[in-house]
Order: structure tokens, then C-alpha cells, then sequence
């Protein structure tokens, strides 16, 4: 197989579908950002570490940049786009994050929101012990853990009241 | 297909440990085959005897599995340690064992539980039990025509009880040196049995039962025997003679609370 190759694959991003011809080595991180040019997810170490990349995946949080885009076929892939309210503003845990100061730079935030938003599916009101279990595969280099365990507990209360400005994730 | 591929294909299923290798340049296959869409791999199946785990189960599905853990919770006590969540969203059981890390859980657990890998190619299948199947540091009994379809763990004695502990620098990191355990003290013969990680080329499988007598260990024993059987090395992470320290507290840490959940 050369590097011309390309392999057709469908699949949905946020909803939307899309049908694309790629070459079979494209991380679905890259065909996420150049292809689709949903540049929300972000590429740190490019070796499933950091945890920038992650996307959902039929609602399961998953590396992009450890899958080839062309073995999703069929599949549901959510994004950080994805994770906003129904309105287009902020989604539970973005509201979360802004009120707790969960983020800095903000590199690595796209991830920690897309890891929250499915943890948060499974267990709605995790303890602060829970809530760093539950982020220990997402690294930060900036604002530190505290604010971010904060805003996973936060995020929890505001699933399930529905406080957020916009939301009816409850 | 990969009878015609010869030694430069590799399989890929989940590529939580394939794909970093790749991004490293650690690994150049000449070609991926992509398993994640053949039938019928994606099974676990559980009985009195056994749980046999298809290819393209991923770890978490087997850890949530309750069929798999009412007949060997050891599993669910390996996998917890097993990466992050999100890798075992993706990564396989099967795959990890065929990627025999030196340090990683699930190749200890089929060791301790006398498991076997299922091999197929073209010219048919065969059953490789797990002594025979880890040759070494990243190293299978997989012949480059052969898929590794599932892997058997069978289930231990009743009255049995297990535990998996693991001391690494940060949680989710692979072990320094982990331990899982098998404890039985009722039926005929009591026996207590450990696997460690860490501190070898492949999973090093010690039989304790002589050491310990009912819910007595004798610590010194163990640790003697422990001794005897492994090879810590060095590395960033650890010195040879910490992991060592590791092995004889963690193996302790698992013999007791292995004997505790024994009935």
C-alpha cells in the first residue's frame, strides 16, 4: 500500500456525518483537526500521555491520537465542540471550569472536558477522591489539580441541577 | 492475510501500546492489519471451568464484566491498575498479553491462573499455555502467520482468594513492581501462589504454599523464595535493589489480603 492509498470511512463527529477518503495512517486526531478542521481537540504528546486528544468515542473516552481514523468506521465520535449546551453556550463542565478557574492556558482543557462530560454520565456526584480518579490519565502543566478536581465536583452539581446557564442536561 | 505479510505485519486491535511504539519510531511495521471489524472476537464467555476472553474484548469491558468477575475477581482486581480508564476503553486484554510488557498486569494474572493464549493461522489452531507463551521482555510465542483469537483464564479453586497490588510513581503508570496472589486453604491441599511484574524478562510465577500454613505466613521463607526467582534490573524509574525491596512487601501486601477474602 503506498502513501496515496486512501480507504473511504464514515462516520458521525457531533452529530454531523461525514464520509471522507483517508490515507489509512491518519490519526483521527489529525483527521479530526485537518480534515474536519475541528481544531477543539488538541495534540500534546502524540502518544496517549497527556490526554489532550481525547474524544468520545460511541460516548466512551478514547485517545485520538492513539486510532487510525480509518477503524471508526460507523462509529459516534463526540468532540469538545460537542460538549457544549444545547444553545451553543457553555456545556455543564465548561460552565465548571470557568467558575472553579479550572484552566489557564487552556491547552490541555479540551480533554479534561470530553474525559469529565463521560465520567460525569456514569457517576453524576463523584467525592473530590473520586473526581482526581477520574482525571488521572489527563495531564495539566499550568493550573494545577485542585481547581480541576473542584470543577469536576462542581460540573456534577451542575448536571443534576441545571443551573447553567442554557443547559437541560439533568 | 497475514500468512502472506510474513514478519513485518503486526496486528493491530486496540494500538494503545502498538501505536505509541509507532509514534516513537520504536516500531516500523511494514503493515497493520486492522482485527477491529472481524466477528465473533468480541465475546467473553464464562463457565465453572473458565474465562475465555476474545481478541477484541477491551479491557474495560471486562472489568465491568460481572460474569467474568463473580468467577475470577482477580481480573477486576488486575485491570483497575491497567493504564488510565480511557486506554482501556480501547485497548484489548488479549493485545496486552501478546505485547508482553515485563511490566504489565494481565500477563501475571494468566500465569498465576494457568491460562492459555488460543493461536490461529491458515493451517489451523492451537492452545499455548501461558508458561510457554511470554519468551521474553516484549516477546510471544506468536508466529508472525498466527492471530491471537482469545485467552483462557481458569478459574481457580472454590474457597479461594485473590489480590493484585502494585506500587508505581504515578497512578495509571506501569508498576515498579506489582503482585497478584491466589490464597486457597480449604479442600484438599492449601496452596499459595504469587505472580510479580517488574522485576523480571516476563511475569515470574512463585509457589509459596510451602512457606505458609493456614493463615500463617512465614515472611522470611517467602521472601527467600521470592529471591530466588526474580531478576530486578535497573532503570529511571527504580533501582534493582528498591524493586526487590517492592517484591517482598507487595507479595506479603497480596498473600494476606488474598487469605483474607479465602473462605
Amino acid at each position: 500500500m503506498t502513501d496515496e492509498d486512501v480507504v473511504r470511512v464514515a462516520f458521525t463527529v457531533n452529530g454531523s456525518p461525514y464520509q471522507l477518503d483517508l490515507p489509512p495512517r491518519r490519526l483521527l486526531s489529525d483527521a479530526l483537526r485537518h480534515d474536519l478542521r475541528l481544531t477543539g481537540t488538541h495534540v500534546g504528546c502524540e502518544h496517549g500521555v497527556c490526554g489532550a486528544c481525547t474524544v468520545l468515542v460511541d460516548g466512551a473516552p478514547m485517545r485520538s491520537c492513539l486510532i487510525f481514523a480509518v477503524s471508526l468506521d460507523g462509529a459516534e465520535i463526540t468532540t469538545v465542540e460537542g460538549c457544549c449546551a444545547p444553545d451553543g453556550g457553555m456545556g455543564p463542565v465548561q460552565q465548571a471550569f470557568h467558575e472553579c478557574h479550572a484552566l489557564q492556558c487552556g491547552f490541555c482543557t479540551p480533554g479534561f472536558v470530553t474525559t469529565v462530560t463521560a465520567y460525569l454520565r456514569d457517576n453524576p456526584s463523584p467525592t473530590s477522591a473520586e473526581a482526581r480518579e477520574a482525571i488521572s490519565g489527563n495531564l495539566c502543566r499550568c493550573t494545577g489539580y485542585q481547581n480541576i478536581v473542584a470543577a469536576v465536583v462542581r460540573a456534577g452539581e451542575v448536571s443534576s441541577t441545571g443551573s447553567a446557564t442554557g443547559t437541560e442536561e439533568a | 492475510m497475514l500468512a502472506g505479510l510474513g514478519a513485518d505485519a503486526k496486528v493491530l486491535a486496540g494500538g494503545q501500546s502498538l501505536v505509541p511504539l509507532m509514534s516513537m519510531r520504536l516500531a516500523a511495521p511494514a503493515d497493520l492489519v486492522d482485527v477491529n471489524h472481524l466477528p465473533d472476537l468480541d465475546t467473553v464467555e464464562v463457565d465453572e471451568q473458565v474465562v475465555r476472553v476474545g481478541a477484541l474484548v477491551r479491557h474495560s469491558a471486562l472489568e465491568h464484566h460481572e460474569g467474568a468477575h463473580g468467577a475470577v475477581p482477580l481480573l477486576r482486581q488486575a485491570l483497575r491498575l491497567v493504564a488510565h480508564p480511557t486506554i482501556r476503553n480501547r485497548g484489548t486484554t488479549v493485545g496486552s498479553l501478546v505485547h508482553g510488557d515485563p511490566a504489565a498486569e494481565l500477563p501475571a494474572v494468566l500465569l498465576l491462573l494457568d491460562g492459555t493464549v488460543t493461536l490461529r493461522s491458515v493451517d489451523g489452531s492451537r492452545e499455548v499455555a501461558a508458561g510457554d507463551f511470554f519468551t521474553g521482555p516484549m516477546q510471544t510465542d506468536v508466529r508472525p502467520d498466527e492471530l491471537a483469537v482469545a485467552a483462557t483464564f481458569r478459574v481457580p479453586q472454590p474457597g479461594s482468594g485473590t489480590s493484585f497490588v502494585e506500587v508505581s510513581r504515578r497512578h495509571g503508570d506501569y508498576a515498579m513492581c506489582g503482585v497478584a496472589a491466589v490464597v486457597a486453604r480449604a479442600g484438599g491441599r492449601p496452596s499459595a501462589r504469587v505472580a510479580l511484574v517488574g522485576v523480571g524478562d516476563g511475569p515470574v510465577l512463585v509457589d509459596v504454599s510451602e512457606a505458609t500454613s493456614g493463615e500463617r505466613v512465614d515472611e522470611q521463607a517467602v521472601a527467600g523464595l521470592v529471591d530466588a526467582a526474580i531478576d530486578p534490573a535497573d532503570d529511571i524509574h527504580a533501582t534493582a535493589d528498591y524493586r526487590r525491596h517492592l517484591a517482598h512487601v507487595l507479595v506479603e501486601r497480596a498473600l494476606h489480603e488474598a487469605g483474607d477474602r479465602a473462605a
